[in-house]
């Protein structure tokens, strides 16, 4: 067991992603779901790297992982503007309260 | 060989646990601090996997950037010592059941499949080689990219800013 494979990379990616899962479906703190999301993306990120570096070889799998980078910190960004937005509507950051879209 | 399987053994613990820290702790700071640990430890697993670029853009990005993000909407929203831990329409062993699920199911996957692993030596040189590449092969995805940051500043301004009356 003392050589890395592709196995150990996935198996890490696929646990790291069922947390985030978790993370999505049971919190309710908004912020707190943001965080599950960026744990799958990372999930994703490592399983593509892996892919890359095993079976595809070359680069194709990091300049892939690479663009997610670039969509996560998007998404982060235009998430938390939302939350801040809703936080000073409604002094309220829990998901399951946010069901109006204006005042 | 040893030392690696025993540093990639603690980066896959950092993560995991920092992992588990997100989804179960009570303390949303916490929750902050395990996903640092977890976004560290999977930069390391890209060394690890001789993507040096990629590991460097992570720090940058995800723990420079996107990681003080979530600790500022930490402290301007809630309290720190708030508990909303469970979502009442899954509930917590909702959200269980979906964990062992899909996780199981995606490690059952990723042992048994037949990959058709390549003997191909990974990249050296990977930051040219991607430079070359952004430019090559994949420029329009690049410029693509571009334009969804443009689209991605704008709008994070047009949301969080104060509303402003015209009389």
């Amino acid at each position: 067991m003392a050589h890395l494979t592709l196995n150990h990379f996935l198996v890490i990616g696929a646990l790291l992603f069922g947390f985030g899962m978790l993370a999505v479906v049971t919190r309710r703190n908004a912020v707190a779901v943001l965080m599950g999301i960026e744990l799958i993306l990372n999930a994703a990120n490592l399983n593509l790297v892996a892919f890359g570096r095993y079976v595809a070889g070359g680069i194709s799998g990091q300049v892939f992982s690479l663009f997610v980078i670039v969509l996560a910190a998007a998404e982060a960004a235009v998430g938390l503007a939302i939350i801040l937005t809703l936080y000073q509507m409604s002094r309220n950051i829990d998901a399951s309260q946010a069901t109006t879209l204006k005042q | 060989m040893q030392t690696e399987f025993v540093i990639f053994v603690f980066l896959a613990l950092a993560t995991l646990i920092g992992a588990a820290s997100v989804a179960l702790s009570r303390n949303i700071f916490w929750s902050a601090m395990g996903l640092l640990s977890s976004l560290v430890g999977v930069g390391g697993l890209y060394v690890l996997l001789s993507a040096d670029f990629v590991a460097v853009t992570q720090v940058l990005v995800y723990i420079g950037g996107v990681l003080v993000l979530i600790i500022f909407a930490v402290m301007l929203t809630s309290h720190i010592e708030d508990i909303n831990v469970s979502n009442r329409s899954l509930g917590l062993v909702g959200g269980y059941a979906v964990f062992f699920v899909t996780a199981t199911l995606l490690c059952f996957v990723a042992i048994w499949a037949p990959w058709k692993l390549t003997d191909q030596a990974p990249v050296t040189e990977t930051t040219a080689a991607i430079g070359n590449g952004l430019l090559g092969t994949w420029l329009l995805p690049f410029e693509i990219a571009s334009v969804v940051l443009v689209a991605t500043l704008v709008g994070a301004i047009v949301i969080a800013r104060k509303e402003v009356k015209a009389d």
